[in-house]
């Protein structure tokens, strides 16, 4: 039945376009219409990608349900989607995860609620639409739109120095990006086409490659993020609302690592190669001395930003040792590490900021120090923090096992150092989450605010067994997730293992 | 004899002037209400015409001092339009004030026929013309304010520096004339194929080029822009900082690419300088403005420096994508202080960034809007003016100039910084106080379709670029 729609389109457009239906709707005196509509949207944005999963061929590295249509023709520019085994998993996390933030903001938002909700629709589609573009210029056109909404929900619904935080997250990526911009640009005037298949496939030299490959890097890694350019996220996580720090760890920095995998990778891989010691080792300070960094914070959010970004130090450290392995086996499993660990830390570190949302709309305040013994009052939601704080820490039996596992596995064959450093994440990353698990759950109530906690209500309970769900299901059989990965994998790691120079 | 049908839009438009000039001074209509509609009227009727005699070809008309190109057509429709929502923006604003004039709408009609005629122009007796009978009327639109000190001091400005710009051009075009013994464009291009440029020649181009610069307001050249668009009435500036724009496109084709285009080697190095210090000083300098006339004014030198681009390329390629430059600009630049009108309320001017505090809280859709025209000048997608940075980086790739596409793109991030700098006041700051901005029709209807048309033209852009494709076919 659904065969005959463009289901691509639909996840872009519905959600975009009932964002701006919200917006132009009657406003706040219809509220709970409005969250209704946009429930019901997302609701169905999420059926759509279900659909998408059970119809995918898992035997197949194309791209699958693809459209093409014209667009601008004088630049060769066209309405090109596609999935395959790399974006389908990341769309439906954003699906998942914007609905849930949807679901959750009804309590967490206090004013101008209606804004907040178009905000969200609008991003979906936005964000959607990064991850199916084929055409460079339209995957441009899609990751800076994205960028509005979000300067919005921030500097609309942040905490006291919102202004700053969500000025500052622009700029960063805004600076990343018009270097890809310039690069896309460059090749898609030598390719004659921007179709990312055609930029693939051009010839590069070795100079033209390096100049793009950092073009590509900055954009990249402003948005992963990675030291030294990850100063923004934390800034932007203390201060954007609830739901827009969830949008922000969970799908916005997998941006960066879908960037890596479907340009730097396979565009330029001479480069890469060239370069992915220093890729390696930035990944490295970013594992342990982010780590570290965490668990020194005071500040709730600020501890699970920074541990984001160590996690995503595992993301691009993934992706790059493949260059420094031999054995075919090791290198698919360091990218399968890399992708699993992407759609798991989108999962954990959605379900930590929705658990710090429900702590900050009780007590408003984020201070670890101003916690202690909420156990006592809440035993529910010390239950679930328990697992995603476990499944932070890489427990065995969660998704966050199993992401971590691979890549590390895979780095000892390419250099035991390596291996090393990166498994001082099964310390820090237990030593920081537990230690906070510690400090805010156990132990007397604090003060007589924290012995008088209510426990997480329904629509709490409901988002969180989601994630949880989630988190178990694919540390249990993560085949589910691998096996649609697999050949798009096995086709990146051809493209990144061929070179583009002297006709090999 | 000649077949005058070719000029009906210039010579409709010009009896169209005398006549309203006639009626205006027997009107008894204190608002000028009857002046306002006849004048739109004229220009309405005006564009019909040029639509329906949209020219398919490249005519070389009356002794070749007339060209009708595509180029020309849409140059003449599109600053037809710009000057009727200028209009639009103008009436509410010199209503309270003491402008209000017949003359200031009959003035924007012998604006329009100077570029109308600079547009066609083909000889340089004819672009002169045009280009004098354009700037005497925006000098007397400067100048409507007299009794305000500000205005009173950016006319004398703009006169001074404009007229000094005039005579650069024509001793450019005496001393070329004196070189080539030719006036017509297309003879001193044949002349170029067959001779080589003298010392002379050169250096009568490079007065020329500083003359365009002056026009346009490039660095080194560009004193006279924040002082004339912070003096001159904020309607008057929302015209001067479009249409004419535009039609000084058109005079720069004319020069660079269908005179000159054989020795583009010693313009485009000039070109070069005034696109990248233009580029530079207009973002940096603009960084530091808390006066948003003056913000605008900054941008606007910044955005030449975008524009120039494309002319650099010499291509006609690139020559469209600074057409298609120009045009978006000219769109957004209108729209940009036209919502300055907006904004203000009774005889109340507004200039301080601070004054749109928390608009986005009082009137959200008005603050949408605006913040929509902002985004777009900053170059962000969905919005049209990511496409025109896109086709002129594009245009000056493909000249093999990557370090200015480099340049250009690290001052859109500087731009980036002020135009979010706006964005911010209006959504994020506390609105001082909670009065909604009640605006008139015309206003509402002007930003609507300045805004709209921004964010039209960024998802659907591929009709517009092709027209400006089309304009450079004959060339």
């Amino acid at each position: 039945m659904l065969e005959q729609l463009p289901v691509l389109s639909l996840l872009i457009w519905l959600p975009l376009l009932s964002g701006v239906l919200v917006l132009l709707g009657p406003g706040d005196k219809m509220l709970a219409w409005s969250q209704r509509f946009a429930l019901l949207i997302s609701l169905i944005v999420l059926v759509l990608c279900v659909w998408l999963f059970v119809e995918f061929d898992r035997t197949t590295a194309a791209f699958q349900f693809s459209e093409q249509a014209r667009w601008i023709p004088s630049l060769n520019i066209e309405y090109k989607l596609g999935a395959d085994g790399i974006s389908l998993p990341l769309v439906m996390l954003t699906s998942l995860i914007n609905l849930l933030v949807l679901f959750g903001a009804t309590t967490s938002i206090r004013f101008r609620q209606t804004q907040f909700v178009a905000a969200v629709l609008l991003l979906t589609g936005a964000m959607n639409g990064v991850f199916l573009a084929q055409d460079s210029i339209l995957f441009y056109v899609f990751w800076e739109a994205m960028l509005i909404p979000m300067f919005l929900m921030i500097g609309i619904w942040g905490g006291p120095n919102r202004i700053y935080a969500t000025l500052k997250f622009f700029l960063y990526t805004f600076f990343g990006s018009i270097f890809m911009l310039v690069a896309l640009i460059y090749m898609g005037r030598d390719a004659g086409s921007f179709a990312i298949d055609a930029m693939r496939q051009m010839p590069l030299s070795a100079t033209e490659q390096s100049w793009i490959f950092w073009a590509f890097l900055i954009a990249f890694a402003v948005k992963i993020p990675m030291v030294p350019v990850h100063t923004w996220l934390p800034d932007a996580h203390v201060e954007a609302p609830t739901g827009g720090s969830v949008i922000l760890a969970a799908i916005m920095l997998k941006m960066g690592g879908y960037g890596f995998l479907r340009f730097s990778l396979p565009i330029t891989p001479d480069a890469a190669a060239s370069f992915a010691d220093i890729l390696i080792i930035l990944s490295l300070i970013a594992i342990v001395y982010i780590g570290f960094v965490a668990l020194a914070q005071k500040d709730m959010k600020k501890l699970i930003a920074y541990s984001s970004i160590a996690h995503m130090g595992f993301v691009t450290l993934g992706s790059f040792i493949v260059l420094q392995l031999l054995n075919p086996d090791a290198q698919s499993m360091a990218m399968q590490g890399a992708m699993v660990q992407m759609i798991s830390h989108g999962l954990i570190s959605g379900a930590l900021f929705f658990c710090i949302g429900v702590l900050y709309d009780r007590l408003h305040t984020r201070q670890i120090s101003d916690f202690g013994g909420v156990v006592n009052s809440m035993p529910v939601f010390a239950t679930l923090l328990m697992l995603f704080i476990l499944a932070n820490a890489g427990l065995p039996g969660t998704s966050g096992f199993v992401g971590e596992f691979f890549v590390i596995i895979s780095s000892f064959q390419a250099d035991w150092r390596i291996a090393l450093f990166a498994a001082l994440t099964l310390v820090l990353g237990a030593a920081y989450s537990l230690w906070f698990y510690k400090r805010v759950i156990f132990g007397k109530p604090a003060n007589e605010n924290i012995a008088r906690l209510d426990d997480v209500n329904g629509r709490e309970k409901t988002i969180l067994i989601v994630l949880a769900i989630f988190i178990v299901t694919l540390g249990v059989y993560p085949q589910l997730l691998i096996s649609v990965m697999q050949p798009s994998i096995e086709q990146l790691l051809d493209f990144a293992g061929n070179s583009k120079l002297g006709g090999g | 004899m000649y077949n005058l049908m070719h000029l009906l839009p210039e010579m409709f438009l010009l009896t169209a002037g005398c006549v309203i000039l006639l009626i205006d001074v027997f009107s008894k209509d204190l608002d000028r209400n009857l002046t306002y509609r006849l004048t739109q009227l004229a220009l309405l009727t005006t564009a019909i015409i040029c639509v329906v005699q949209f020219p398919q070809l490249q005519y070389h008309l009356y002794g070749r001092h007339y060209v009708l190109d595509p180029m020309a057509g849409i140059i003449k429709i599109s600053v037809i339009v710009l000057a009727m929502l200028a209009l639009l923006f103008a009436r509410p604003y010199i209503l309270p004030r003491r402008i209000l004039r017949g003359e200031y709408y009959l003035l924007h009609l012998f604006a329009v026929l100077g570029m109308m005629v600079l547009a066609s122009g083909g000889s340089m007796l004819t672009l002169y013309l045009g280009l004098e009978l354009l700037s005497l009327s925006l000098y007397a639109l400067v100048a409507m304010q007299r009794h305000s000190y500000q205005a009173a001091e950016a006319a004398v400005k703009y006169f001074v520096m404009g007229a000094i710009a005039s005579g650069f051009l024509l001793y450019g075009m005496s001393l070329i004339y004196g070189v080539t013994q030719q006036i017509h464009l297309t003879d001193i291009a044949a002349y170029l194929a067959q001779n080589d440029a003298s010392l002379t020649l050169r250096f009568g181009l490079v007065f020329i080029v500083v003359a365009i610069a002056f026009k346009f307001g490039a660095v080194p050249f560009q004193m006279w822009v924040p002082d004339v668009y912070d003096g001159a009435p904020t309607s008057t500036t929302a015209f001067l900082s479009s249409a004419p724009k535009v039609a000084a496109f058109g005079l720069a084709i004319r020069i660079f690419g269908y005179g000159f285009i054989g020795i583009a080697v010693d313009w485009q190095g000039l070109l070069i300088i005034l696109a990248s210090l233009s580029m530079l000083l207009g973002n940096i300098v603009a960084l530091a403005q808390s006066n948003i006339k003056r913000l605008l004014a900054y941008s606007a030198i910044a955005h030449i420096g975008y524009f120039l681009l494309g002319i650099i390329s010499g291509t006609a390629a690139g020559f469209s994508a600074s057409f298609f430059y120009i045009l978006i600009y000219a769109i957004m630049s209108l729209g940009g202080f036209g919502c300055l009108i907006y904004l203000g309320q009774g005889s109340e001017d507004v200039k301080d960034i601070d004054q749109l505090k928390g608009l986005g809280r009082k009137n959200p859709w008005g603050g949408l809007l605006i913040s929509f025209l902002f985004l777009s000048m900053a170059g962000l997608p969905p919005f049209v003016g990511f496409w025109a940075k896109l086709e002129v980086f594009l245009a000056v790739l493909n000249a093999g100039f990557i370090w200015l596409a480099v340049l250009g793109a690290v001052m859109s991030i500087i731009g980036l910084v002020y135009y979010l700098k706006v964005v911010k006041v209006i959504f994020f700051d506390e609105p001082e106080t909670e009065q909604k901005i009640i605006a008139a029709r015309g206003l509402r209807l002007g930003l609507g379709l300045t805004s709209l048309s921004v964010v039209a033209l960024g998802v659907f852009p591929s009709k517009l670029l092709e027209l400006c494709r089309q304009a450079f076919e004959y060339l």
